[in-house]
């Protein structure tokens, strides 16, 4: 047993840490304020990273490379693309999460094709920036519930029905939408289709005005009649009521952990900077037992504790998928320490640094308020707790509803 | 502050202590225990001494246990095919012998001989003593002995406190002992009966601190002087060996100290929890120890003494956690409440799915900590998070486990009331143990 991180991924790290304090800390408040701006700092950045991505999976941030990267089975430990992907994310959160979720061919579209798309799909979606549409006005959490159809037509499938909360689907070249084959089937019959912008009946309804992450543009789209060639569904285009929704749900499993990484490093910011201010009035040397300290610095180390544990259980996720171990249960749980903890966290270090924290002229405020998507996107924390409570006590969705 | 009403009545009452009343309707005794409580007289019985420890073999410098060879960099969360051999006796013991054993154990304060002489067949105590004094251990195993308590305490915490404490004592002199310390003490540990220990280090005083020790050590020619009183010190009327924290001109450190010396002995003052282990407090009366029984030298290093028993209630803690859950959730599915099982309500569920997180945090933090240890890396930061997170959480999902029960869980029929006192010591132990 070994716990740390090993010296591989340090270049990596020390990069993504770089493009944090450089480029999105002296941007952060500029776009919080423009919301809906496009941040056009991010497409050289991006470029770059296109490049890591390309030269060196191992070496890349992107979520492009979730669940892959080059894993044989020799039954030797690897600390691979999963955990890269996340100390790198992490690092870049620390900057800004905003950024993070608005960085060019990053989307979780591109991870979604990253792990699904065929070879064909693979090289024709190269190089694309896929935004991911699973939210309905009417669903949210409750994925099977997707009432938005594709009906196949010959070669195609006619997409009919409305999604929100679309990260950049605007931004975007195409997004990854699901819709229901067949609405009687439930979960086995919603299919994944990659829909290019330009595609005749898609059309941008609305930008949303947001709490935070406001550097990130969240779409509505709605689709009428909009007829998508059939070699854009990705996946198996047969309905298996037996395998039902785990395939579409694997996709979770690599990028649970990866938002876990979001919230840590969104935190990791609060900790850092309340650390920083309180410096003249606190003593951090771990030392005295955490009941004999002043309150400020207990509450400091009971809030590094919590950060750090769940900094290892999001190591641990990422490591199962590397090492491809299943890793439902530890991804659900690595979402939804993280969410808990990196939502109080933001949130007392507002309150300890008083009306100063509370203020523009410091980024805490911004960053409590980006931190509450974490504890809500990729499944809030009351359905990683559903997940997490079925598989122990072996009950199914009907009997814990 | 002036007396008020109810002071008043106090006064009265005490008064009533010496009214012929209370004989005449029999409630002296009652009120005259309650007043034994209250004062904690001076009960003292005298420490054990049961044999004379010699060296067999003399040193020439101190062994000390080398980082396990077989870490890499990489993070790698498994464990060796031999850690799993161990884990599979050791939970097994756990299930069938502490476990039900647990609730007598802890009603006679004692862990009984029988489970004793079962846990010494594991041979455990070899991995405590190197090679050349006997032992097995050739590397630091510190993972490995974190492991064992964890699944130690999936049966009872307390008992595997008794079982522990010994090789805590053994530990920590493969770890710290000078060469005269190391062939005297610990060639005992390997013997078919080895020597019952314990380490001291909490004192009886309100926010204590270990590195603040009241206890005192003061040099005179060539002995040390001790005086002080310890707390929760395991086994302390039974064991043959103490390592004794006090505090000398230099700061604080550890003195071995062998059972029934002169002005040694033990109170008596039963605690919430972990009564298996048979705690008491330690007096020390001007208890005489030779130079040479300072614990280690120039290497010693006492921030690291303290934290390696902190990381060994805090993987107790988790064992015990543990217990828990794997207890309320069939418990949860059984149980019925308006027409269906309790499990079925989130507000039931969610608590559990509570549990599953916490205790998979506390692993890590624990783990983590533990493996630097091993390493040989710096720790001190790593326990005192760990120490900071499971205090809490630990305490938690032990208030918990007993909501989830109910009325049931507050009676001694089912064994979560007992895993609720005895996860409050991880909040308040310092010593005792050390991996």
């Amino acid at each position: 047993m070994n716990i740390e991180i090993p010296k591989k991924f340090r270049p990596i790290m020390n990069n993504a840490h770089q493009v944090a304090l450089s480029v999105f800390r002296p941007i952060s408040r500029k776009y919080d304020r423009a919301e809906h701006e496009y941040p056009k700092e991010l497409d050289m950045l991006a470029s770059v990273l296109d490049g890591f991505n390309e030269g060196d999976p191992e070496s890349s941030a992107g979520a492009s490379q979730t669940g892959k990267g080059r894993i044989t089975n020799d039954g030797s430990v690897k600390n691979g693309a999963n955990m890269s992907t996340c100390l790198g994310a992490l690092e870049l959160s620390y900057g800004d999460v905003g950024f993070l979720l608005a960085m060019p061919r990053q989307g979780l579209g591109n991870a979604a094709i990253a792990a699904v798309a065929n070879d064909e799909q693979l090289e024709r979606f190269k190089g694309k920036w896929a935004a991911m549409a699973i939210t309905e006005p009417g669903c949210g959490s409750d994925s099977a519930a997707i009432r938005t159809t594709a009906i196949k037509d010959g070669d195609h499938y006619v997409l009919n029905g409305e999604k929100i909360y679309v990260t950049s689907g605007q931004r975007a070249d195409c997004v990854v939408v699901w819709a229901t084959l067949d609405p009687a089937l439930g979960r086995a019959a919603i299919k994944s289709f990659v829909v290019e912008w330009g595609t005749p009946g898609m059309e941008l309804a609305r930008l949303e005005h947001k709490l935070g992450i406001r550097a990130s543009d969240t779409a509505a789209i709605n689709f009428t009649d909009c007829r998508v060639p059939a070699e854009n569904l990705l996946g198996n285009p047969e309905i298996d009521v037996a395998k039902g929704f785990a395939g579409v749900m694997e996709t979770f499993d690599n990028t649970r952990p990866l938002v876990a990484c979001f919230a840590l490093g969104c935190a990791k910011a609060s900790l850092d900077r309340i650390r920083e201010l309180l410096k003249q009035h606190t003593t951090l040397d771990y030392n005295r037992p955490v009941d004999n300290v002043s309150a400020v610095e207990a509450e400091i180390y009971k809030m590094e504790a919590d950060w750090e544990a769940t900094y290892w259980l999001a190591m641990k996720a990422a490591w199962m998928a590397d090492n491809k171990k299943s890793n439902s249960l530890e991804a659900s749980i690595s979402k939804a320490k993280a969410g808990r903890v990196g939502n109080y966290i933001t949130l007392r270090c507002v309150e300890l640094a008083g009306s100063i924290g509370y203020g523009e002229d410091e980024l805490l405020e911004k960053w409590a308020r980006d931190s509450k998507i974490l504890d809500i996107f990729e499944g809030t924390q009351q359905i990683q707790q559903l997940i997490i409570a079925r598989r122990l006590l072996g009950l199914s969705s009907r009997e814990l509803k | 502050m002036a007396k008020d009403a109810v002071g008043y009545a106090l006064s009265s009452l005490n008064k009533l202590a010496s009214s012929e009343v209370l004989d005449k309707i029999g409630l002296r005794r009652f009120i005259e225990r309650m007043a034994y409580t209250l004062t904690k007289t001076g009960f003292r019985v005298i420490t054990t001494t049961a044999r004379t420890f010699k060296a067999s073999k003399k040193l020439d410098k101190p062994e000390r246990l080398t980082a396990p060879g077989h870490t890499t960099d990489l993070f790698d969360l498994n464990i060796t095919e031999e850690q799993q051999m161990i884990r599979d006796s050791v939970q097994a013991f756990a299930r069938d012998m502490l476990r039900p054993a647990g609730e007598k154990a802890d009603m006679a304060r004692q862990t009984s001989d029988e489970t004793l002489a079962a846990a010494l067949e594991l041979g455990l105590n070899f991995f405590a003593v190197p090679e050349a004094l006997g032992g097995a251990a050739g590397e630091r195993s510190t993972v490995t002995g974190m492991l064992v308590a964890e699944d130690l305490a999936h049966g009872d915490m307390g008992q595997a406190v008794a079982i522990l404490a010994p090789m805590g004592v053994a530990n920590a002199i493969t770890a710290w002992g000078t060469a005269d310390q190391q062939s005297r003490y610990l060639p005992a540990f390997t013997e078919d009966k080895p020597p019952k220990a314990a380490i001291a280090i909490a004192e009886p005083s309100l926010l204590f601190d270990p590195l603040q020790l009241a206890t005192t050590a003061r040099k005179e020619g060539d002995q040390w002087l001790l005086n002080g009183k310890k707390s929760l010190v395991p086994l302390a009327a039974e064991a043959e060996l103490f390592l004794v924290a006090a505090q000398t001109d230099d700061g604080p450190a550890v003195f071995i100290v062998e059972g029934g010396s002169e002005g040694l002995s033990c109170g008596d003052d039963p605690s919430m929890g972990i009564r298996a282990a048979a705690c008491r407090p330690l007096i020390l009366d001007n208890v005489k120890v030779s130079a040479a029984n300072k614990l280690g030298n120039g290497d010693f290093d006492y921030r690291a003494f303290v934290d390696m028993g902190t990381l060994a209630w805090c993987a107790l803690a988790i064992g015990t956690c543990q217990a828990v859950m794997d207890y309320v959730i069939p418990y949860c599915n059984e149980r019925k409440a308006f027409g269906e099982p309790i499990s079925y309500r989130q507000a039931v569920a969610f608590i559990i799915a509570d549990m599953a997180i916490e205790i998979d945090a506390m692993r890590m933090l624990t783990y983590r900590a533990v493996c630097r240890a091993e390493q040989g890396k710096s720790f001190q930061r790593e326990a005192y998070l760990a120490r900071t997170l499971v205090k809490d959480k630990a305490m938690k999902i032990g208030t918990d486990g007993v909501q989830l029960l109910g009325g049931h869980g507050f009676t001694h029929e089912y064994p979560v009331e007992r895993w609720y006192r005895d996860l409050r010591v991880v909040g308040v132990a310092f010593g005792g143990l050390h991996l």
